[in-house]
């Protein structure tokens, strides 16, 4: 039988470690929504998620009282609406139509964000995926809860160079029509490379082709905890010890990702999907990924050093969670973005942090370079340089990259931009300014790497 | 599945326990075990119950028991057992 001990551990880890299960996320096939006609199909989609989703809220908030454990989000991801849009939509207008549907049928059901209005392009780009990611600067513009993605590259097609160049052009644009609220379009916009069909985690949630009609997946979260462990090591502790400690730490978080996964399964009559195991920071003082870094025996996040802690991090999370579900998926690793982590944001603050330890930091990783505020006057060529980089990083690695960065139009390093909430604020980061607009202006893609041969 | 862990959290005083007890027997409320420890001068109650006949549904019991702690001075809290047993057993 339960203990008092053990109860009042896991309660400690709720109320003072910010112990959280970050989202659900249903994610929803709207493959037979899609007409030929615009209206019909957006009559469609609202009325299927609406009938899936309706108590997807309640239900989050039902299980978040019975067990005393906080949902923060839930939300819902969708099939990629290039796919959804590809026979009604003749141009960029028309997927604005479709934005605005889910923009509405999200505020409808109450959830706070929905994920899909994406393409997935990696090795080529129909007229719809096309007319899709063009609409992009306007969908971010007039939505407030739609969250967009494209993927332009991965380990079995190469990277998509058509596409990345037009995502820095897209990336620009969006940022100067949502100028008036700190560029904050570009906060629900990220470009991945290899990325995942089932990942709960937004901006980049998408409810793949090869998923079912709906299904549930569960993001659980927890630096607080593993940070708190940490701190209470004895000093000096050897790798084995501080390994063994994050691993179970990570077993614990993730079983009670596991329980409310289950429950709201059961409760709405989806199938069960994946936990994700990232850890996911929120901008709460604590609840940090740099500092369990700091715990490791880093100065600063950024320190000589990070890649290796983070390496060794990101690992134990992914052993002890992996025994503690049944299936595991989505982007699982720690993610490491910059404006909403306080102490990722001190250590940027403090000089110890660049874009570029930070592209290192990403190959040991789950994401890529997140929440990264550059001054407003980058080129799109230099941000379309940024996303190739990372986009080879996960090609090579057979990983998930991403790259979600916000020119902040009107300000420079120095300044600071708050998006509020879960998205937190951040500091401008200088950005490489040498000229890579030859490499990036060449047409066509990048070649698939070898893997010793595999098939 | 039946299973309520209440926990009460406060600063030690008279008749904390005959209080929730009170409640519980009122309700139909049986409680399996109990268990109390005093950290750092505050008072740590856990008890084990079974709602299986309680007359009042969970989201009642868990609001009435807070409400209930808020007028002696301690937090209350329920929680189903599941949430325990995940984290801390295989």
């Amino acid at each position: 039988m339960i203990n008092i001990n053990e109860v009042l551990e896991t309660n400690k880890m709720i109320e003072q470690e910010n112990l959280d299960v970050r989202t659900i996320t249903m994610g929803i096939s709207l493959l037979d929504c899609a007409t030929g006609d615009l209206r019909q199909t957006c009559d469609n989609i609202y009325s299927k998620i609406t009938s899936l989703a309706k108590h997807l809220v309640k239900t989050g908030d039902d299980i978040s009282q019975e067990f005393g454990i906080p949902v923060v989000n839930k939300r819902i991801s969708i099939t990629p609406a290039a796919i959804i849009g590809s026979s009604c939509c003749k141009s960029s207008k028309d997927f604005v139509e479709i934005a605005k549907t889910l923009d509405k049928v999200a505020c409808d059901v109450g959830v706070n964000f929905i994920g899909g209005f994406s393409a997935i392009v990696s090795k080529g780009m129909t007229p719809s995926d096309e007319f899709l990611i063009r609409s992009i600067p306007e969908a971010m513009a007039c939505t407030g809860r739609l969250c967009s993605s494209v993927n332009v590259g991965s380990t079995k097609t190469g990277i998509n160079m058509d596409a990345v160049r037009l995502m820095g052009d897209v990336i620009l644009e969006t940022a100067e029509l949502t100028k008036e609220h700190d560029s904050l379009g570009c906060a629900k916009l990220v470009v991945l490379c290899n990325a995942p069909d089932d990942n709960p985690f937004m901006a980049g949630a998408f409810h793949g082709v090869s998923e079912a009609d709906a299904i549930i997946n569960v993001g659980v979260s927890g630096p607080g905890v593993v940070k708190y462990v940490m701190e209470h090591l004895p000093e000096h502790t050897d790798f084995e010890v501080l390994c063994e400690t994050i691993k179970k730490t990570a077993f614990k978080i993730t079983r009670v990702g596991q329980l409310v996964a289950q429950e709201a399964s059961r409760r709405l009559n989806v199938p069960f999907g994946i936990i994700d195991l990232s850890l996911a920071p929120t901008p709460a003082i604590g609840d940090s990924v740099a500092d369990i870094l700091k715990c490791i025996g880093l100065e600063q996040a950024g320190a000589p050093g990070t890649t290796a802690a983070l390496a060794l991090l990101n690992d134990q999370v992914k052993k002890g969670g992996v025994m503690a579900s049944s299936y595991v998926g989505g982007l699982s690793g720690a993610f490491i973005p910059v404006s909403e982590d306080q102490g990722m944001i001190d250590a940027v603050c403090a000089g110890a942090l660049t874009i570029e330890k930070l592209e290192a930091m990403t190959c040991v990783c789950s994401v890529g370079l997140d929440m990264i505020a550059v001054p407003g006057d980058t080129k799109a060529t230099t941000i379309s340089g940024i996303i190739a980089d990372e986009s080879a990083i996960g090609m090579v690695n057979q990983k998930t990259t991403a790259v979600r960065i916000i020119p902040v139009i009107g300000k420079n390093v120095g300044d600071v931009v708050e998006f509020g909430g879960l998205l937190g604020h951040a500091p401008i980061m200088p950005v490489n300014t040498f000229d890579c607009s030859v490499f990036v202006n060449r047409k066509g893609r990048i070649p698939a790497p070898i893997h010793s041969f595999k098939n | 599945m039946n299973r309520v862990i209440v926990t009460v959290v406060g600063k030690d005083t008279v008749g904390i326990i005959a209080a929730v007890c009170t409640y519980m027997a009122d309700k139909g409320i049986n409680i399996l075990d109990i268990s109390q420890t005093i950290v750092q001068e505050y008072f740590n109650m856990m008890m084990i119950t079974d709602i299986k006949s309680c007359t009042v549904p969970f989201d009642v019991m868990s609001s009435d028991l807070q409400k209930l702690g808020e007028s002696i001075g301690v937090q209350v809290k329920c929680q189903r057992e599941d949430i325990f047993d995940k984290m801390h057993r295989i």
